[in-house]
């Protein structure tokens, strides 16, 4: 189903955005991309590139650009806006909650600059409280892809359904861990990898780290389930009931806020429905901070090291 | 051509709508409503093409109400013109009618865009009008904002949009009844020179009394000629009009009518001669 670690290449998710974009406008001419004055960073200009007719570069007008959106979609047309994930979802976060989610409307919304791995930037543009803003909204759609392919894939599942739609993607490369014939369908969880004592929940590129501890546990006799929860919104209930029957503990992971991601929405389930030991992990409640992605990364907790630490420590409790 | 006399019979019905409305939803907003009475009989009833038997008609021209509280007046135009029953009026803002109190377009036959958060009508207005051009479509797109509301940034961020695009096939009307929420607009955050700061957005102006259909219809159809950048009517009001106990009263914003202030009403409008009963 997925690639070997050993052909794992790698590659930022907003590339996949970029190529997302750039099939849909040969297929799909209902296509439109806007962006905010950062085209280059987040690679709609490749699509601008092909298709300057179908591209509106809105200036930095976060709130005007969905709004805008919002009406572009009323005349049957199919827009994506993209901007950076904690721009879009905190400076125009009512023009998506009134407009575009309370009226239903068909806008695809592309956060790009997801999570601490930002770097440098620092803690302004990490964006770690987006899908949680995001999936308070009724109506609304959230995926976070685990790699540049699936966010490929997920650019163009998007234009096949109707409603609004949150997803985010990274800066910086990431492991692709997929290939192009590795299963993918909105609200539905993958199981990467199976195992029996534990399950670990992960999206973005959490997934590549989940993977990892899973695979340096093997040997030492921890089988680690890693399921591929790309989407957030609507959850995929499913893969959790049975993940709560059949294994010891759920660890989420993800690169974002502890608070109300995807930890947030297993934990809602799981706790109501079927509860088990649980753990999350994500950015504490803390804003980030500039530095390089692989140190902050790992300040952060959010590795594949720091995982194996928290899946010892819960199987011993 | 423009039965000035039918607009003028309709608005009074409009006017009887709006405080039977409010009076039985027992909450409502009858000021913003009543000053936007003769701007939107005219468009309803003859500057837009739109088609009560075929609400989702594609070529239909669009109407944005970005002032989202003043819905009891888009309501009344609405059921008037045969959208729905006039008789729903009556269940506005009450439990499971289709009649909220801000608009929802999921609810209400001829309602385009769910609103109620001010300061985001002309962006949604602008994606038509630019949706429009791409395809080539030949409608026109209106958007009703309130004075207070352009207070708010993003209005301006879609005014610079509209400007910049040049979209004349839009049309933004600005309800210019000097009133807001928290009293006279220009004591909370004045406004003026207001034609000027649409000027220098790029945009034809055209001032008109807002209650005057000579000249309101004569804005639009200049509007309509105007090529090569968005057209924006300031069009003077008085808030409550027609109503003289709540003309020009920030009080009536946001407040129902009680049975007697209902009763006034209407014999002021000139229902009720006689001594009927309300009931
Ligand atoms: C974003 C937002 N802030 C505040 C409000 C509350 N509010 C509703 S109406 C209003 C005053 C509007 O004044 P104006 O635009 O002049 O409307 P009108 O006088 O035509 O009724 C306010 C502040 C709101 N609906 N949306
Ligand atoms: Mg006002």
């Amino acid at each position: 189903m997925i690639k070997e670690i050993s052909e794992w290449s790698m590659k930022p998710g907003r590339d996949g955005f970029g190529e997302g974009l750039l099939e849909l406008g040969e297929v799909q001419p209902k296509v439109v991309v806007m962006d905010a004055d950062l085209s280059k960073s987040t690679r709609t200009n490749w699509f601008a590139a092909k298709y300057p007719e179908r591209f509106i570069d809105m200036g930095i007008a976060e709130q005007d650009m969905l709004a805008t959106a919002g009406g572009l979609s009323m005349m049957g047309l199919i827009p994506y806006t993209a901007t950076y994930g904690t721009f879009v979802t905190g400076r125009a976060w009512d023009q998506i909650r009134t407009t575009i989610c309370y009226g239903e409307l068909n806008v695809k919304i592309a956060g790009a600059h997801g999570g601490i791995s930002v770097g440098a930037d620092g803690a302004t543009h990490q964006a770690l409280e987006d899908v949680a803003l995001m999936r308070a909204i009724p109506n609304m759609t959230v995926v976070v892809p685990c790699d540049a392919e699936e966010c490929k894939k997920a650019t163009i599942a998007a234009s096949e359904m109707y409603g609004p739609f949150y997803f985010r993607f990274g800066r910086e490369a990431t492991p692709v861990i997929t290939h192009e014939n590795t299963p993918f369908k909105i609200g539905r969880a993958e199981t990467f990898h199976d195992g029996e004592d534990i399950t670990v929940i992960a999206n973005g590129p959490m997934v590549a780290e989940a993977l990892k501890a899973a695979y340096i546990l093997e040997p030492q006799g921890i089988s680690v389930r890693v399921v591929n929860m790309h989407t957030v919104k609507p959850l995929d209930i499913s893969v959790i009931i049975k993940a709560a029957r059949e294994t010891k503990a759920i660890i989420t992971m993800e690169e974002h806020s502890i608070i109300g991601g995807l930890g947030g929405a297993v934990a809602e389930f799981v706790s109501q429905n079927c509860p088990v030991k649980m753990k999350i992990i994500g950015t504490k409640d803390t804003f980030g901070e500039s530095g390089q992605p692989d140190e902050l990364l790992e300040a952060f907790g959010l590795t594949s090291e720091h995982l194996i630490e928290e899946i010892k420590n819960i199987l011993k409790k | 051509m423009n039965d000035i006399n039918f607009l003028k019979k309709i608005a009074l019905q409009v006017r009887k709508d709006i405080v039977e409305m409010t009076y039985h939803a027992g909450s409502g907003h009858p000021g913003g409503s009543l000053s936007a009475v003769e701007i939107m009989v005219s468009l309803y009833f003859s500057v837009m093409k739109v088609d009560p038997k075929n609400p989702d008609w594609e070529d239909r021209d669009r109407f944005v109400l970005s002032k989202g509280h003043a819905c009891p007046v888009l309501y009344s135009v609405l059921a008037r013109k045969g959208f729905f029953s006039p008789e729903d009026l009556k269940t506005l803002r009450k439990f499971g009618s289709h009649l909220q109190g801000h608009p929802s377009r999921l609810k209400t036959p001829g309602v385009e865009v769910s609103a109620g958060s001010l300061g985001q009508g002309l962006s949604v207005a602008n994606g038509i009008a630019i949706g429009a051009k791409m395809l080539n479509k030949d409608i026109r797109v209106y958007c009703l904002m309130g004075d207070g509301e352009i207070q708010e940034g993003s209005v301006w961020e879609a005014a610079m949009t509209a400007g910049h695009r040049k979209l004349d096939n839009l049309v933004a009307i600005v309800d210019y009844n000097n009133l807001q929420i928290d009293g006279w607009v220009e004591d909370v955050k004045g406004l003026a020179p207001l034609a000027d700061k649409w000027r220098s957005f790029r945009w034809h102006v055209i001032g008109i009394d807002g209650h005057d259909f000579d000249q309101i219809l004569s804005a639009f159809n200049e509007a309509e000629q105007t090529k090569g950048c968005p057209t924006v009517i300031l069009a003077e009001t008085v808030k409550g009009k027609g109503i003289s106990f709540m003309e020009n009263k920030a009080e009536w914003h946001g407040k129902a009518p009680n049975r007697q202030e209902y009763i006034e009403a209407l014999e002021e409008l000139g229902f009720l001669k006689g001594g009927e009963s309300i009931d």
